[in-house]
């Protein structure tokens, strides 16, 4: 088996360079516009600093993907043309593309431009994937993280094209690219906007029995005053079922999933992922060099481990997620 | 305004499999709905329970002239639900509604229907689903009107019907967790179909208990039920042909009528908005969606 490629987050150029540097095999990033799915304020690559992110890793061996993996908006493709336009300019190593319209167009206009399929599209079966090779020349999948390991390894073993899986980060408990409950609430959608549970729509409020957080007018979460608020994202909330208040959908943890790589490697993983590009370039360097060292130390045949990476971890904690049966 | 039809989704809940049927036999014997989608799309769990009920409910349907599209399941992982999908789409006589991937790579080539879980957010997607053989698509639950408009319009040029969810709480999630059996403390693999309990989803409210949404096994679905009526002769005028309307326990006969009283011009949309919130009594109706809003809301001037 070959050894795995590291694939990082960048939100901005200080990160990318942050994690060339860390180790990153292949940097992922993003225009400044709603054209990729971390569409936050103050995040992303103009067309000058993505060419310059790009010459900075090539100058080092490395590779730059491009996540154009929103749905274009109907009757006004051009945005979504021009970012892939734009990637098969700059020379992007690969662009990670989600909506049928965009691969359709990448790949009758750059045949030679790598197309990776972006979690966004929801391939979770070989006849999906395979159908999306033989109609775009697709050359890897994201898989979603709705597949437990051995899902992952059956999976691998039928298509003809890379895998990539995401290993560290934020973890979505839903199938992305087909979650609309951010819409529902704010009116703004990662498929859409590329945002989930935005800035724009939070409150914090003080009361008597602690810090509530809020998203679109409704609580999401209540903490005690001695204890740090998390951001409200909608799935990772409390809620009240069954007369309970519960985290019902997940909670508040991030994916760590190196524990899996004699698993993952067994099931032919082409690529690991890390999640994170509105994370800064300190949390990115970080996060990138442990997982360079723990990949080394598993090539080498060695122990590795994660153990600085608790500190890390949204909330503090850790699941390995869909990956593994229990979950579910 | 007679050209616009009706069709009713698939039952997204665990209904027991008599109502299943009951239900059914009723919509054939007496609702004036064009299509009846039928299908487990939730939990491949569910679907074996439904194996003894199935034949009679699609004879009765046929017989009274309803078009029958048979749906496939909204996630397709393992192999016993791929399997399922493959011997579902090898059905060359049936019309069937993709609502993945693998079901709009099975179903290539042939005439099918794509359903709202299949992301179809533009003219490019569309084009590309009618050059596979998709003869109409429901646009997935979060576009709004101009989108809709755009696309309908595509769909004419194409030779694509093109549908809305007009009715019923909408689906906004799929996940491979079952958040129903979690509720009860309990797993996926054990999950002694706990779904079953509620007829029209499980309530979640947030921590000050305000209603929020809907949990139906791996599905989560909106609080509020969408109510397009009010909208219904603007949407046909930009060129929907079908509107859908997803089952819930309530008096579906009295939805169905409703909605054909406002496309045959015999009801006013606002009135009849005003019927159907009793219909449903105690829900909230939403189109925030259709409005460019948050989901949930209600625009009503």
């Amino acid at each position: 088996m070959g050894r795995f490629e590291l694939i990082c987050p960048a939100g901005t150029p200080a990160a990318l360079r942050a994690a060339v540097d860390a180790g990153a095999d292949s940097v992922y990033a993003g225009f400044r516009d709603d054209t990729n799915a971390r569409n936050f304020p103050g995040l992303n690559f103009s067309r000058r600093e993505m060419e310059q992110g790009i010459a900075y890793a090539h100058a080092r061996h490395r590779q730059v993907f491009i996540a154009i993996n929103t749905f274009a908006v109907a009757g006004n493709l051009a945005p979504w043309h021009r970012a892939i336009d734009d990637a098969a300019a700059l020379g992007a190593d690969a662009v990670i593309v989600a909506d049928y319209a965009v691969l359709a167009y990448a790949a009758r206009r750059y045949p030679d431009l790598r197309l990776h399929l972006s979690v966004q599209a929801s391939a979770s079966n070989p006849e999906a994937i395979t159908m999306l090779r033989e109609q775009f020349g697709i050359r890897r999948v994201v898989l979603p993280r709705v597949l437990d390991v051995s899902d992952v390894g059956r999976l691998c073993h039928e298509v003809d094209v890379e895998t990539e899986v995401f290993v560290f980060g934020g973890m979505c408990p839903m199938a992305e690219g087909r979650c609309a409950l951010s819409s529902y609430v704010t009116g703004h959608s990662p498929n859409r906007q590329g945002v989930c549970s935005p800035a724009s729509h939070v409150r914090y409020e003080t009361r008597d029995d602690g810090l509530v957080t809020r998203l679109g007018g409704f609580t999401i979460n209540r903490f005690p005053r001695d204890e740090q608020a998390g951001y409200p994202t909608l799935c990772k909330g409390r809620f009240v079922v069954l007369e309970r208040e519960q985290y019902l959908f997940e909670e508040p943890t991030s994916l760590n999933a190196l524990a899996l790589l004699p698993q993952l490697a067994e099931a032919g993983v082409t690529a690991l992922k890390i999640e994170g590009r509105q994370r800064g370039r300190a949390y990115i360097e970080a996060v990138v060099r442990q997982h360079r060292d723990a990949l080394d130390a598993f090539d080498r045949g060695e122990t590795w481990s994660s153990p600085e990476l608790d500190g890390l971890a949204e909330g503090g904690r850790e699941t390995t997620g869909a990956y593994e049966r229990r979950w579910r | 305004m007679t050209a616009a039809e009706l069709s009713l989704g698939p039952v997204l809940f665990n209904w027991a499999p008599e109502v299943w049927r009951d239900f059914y036999f009723a919509i054939a014997d007496e609702v004036a709905v064009d299509w009846v989608h039928l299908g487990e799309v939730v939990c491949s769990k569910r679907a074996p329970l439904l194996d003894k009920v199935w034949e009679p409910v699609v004879e009765r349907l046929g017989a009274a002239g309803k078009r029958i599209v048979f749906d496939t399941p909204h996630l397709v992982v393992s192999p016993a639900e791929r399997q399922a999908l493959r011997a579902l789409s090898a059905r060359q006589d049936r019309m069937i509604e993709a609502n993945d991937g693998g079901a709009l790579a099975l179903l290539g080539g042939r005439p099918h229907m794509i359903g709202p879980m299949v992301n179809c957010y533009n003219e490019g997607a569309m084009a590309w689903f009618a050059e596979r053989g998709a003869v109409a698509i429901c646009l997935p639950g979060e576009l709004d009107s101009a989108a809709i408009a755009t696309m309908a319009q595509a769909g004419r040029g194409l030779g694509v019907a093109v549908e809305v969810h007009a009715f019923g709480r909408v689906p906004l999630a799929i996940s491979s967790r079952c958040n129903h059996a979690r509720a009860h403390g309990l797993h996926k693999d054990g999950c002694q179909f706990v779904c079953g309990r509620d007829g029209d989803g499980l309530a979640v409210q947030t921590l000050d208990r305000q209603d929020f949404l809907a949990i139906n096994g791996t599905q989560t679905l909106s609080h509020a039920v969408v109510c397009l009526l009010a909208e219904l002769r603007d949407l046909v005028a930009a060129g929907v042909s079908r509107f859908r309307l997803s089952p819930q326990t309530i008096d579906m006969k009295a939805v169905v009528t409703l909605y054909r009283d406002v496309l045959d011009g015999r009801r006013d949309g606002v009135a009849a908005r005003a019927d159907l919130g009793r219909l449903v009594a105690g829900l909230p109706l939403a189109n925030g969606f259709i409005h460019g809003r948050e989901g949930l809301a209600l625009v009503t001037a």
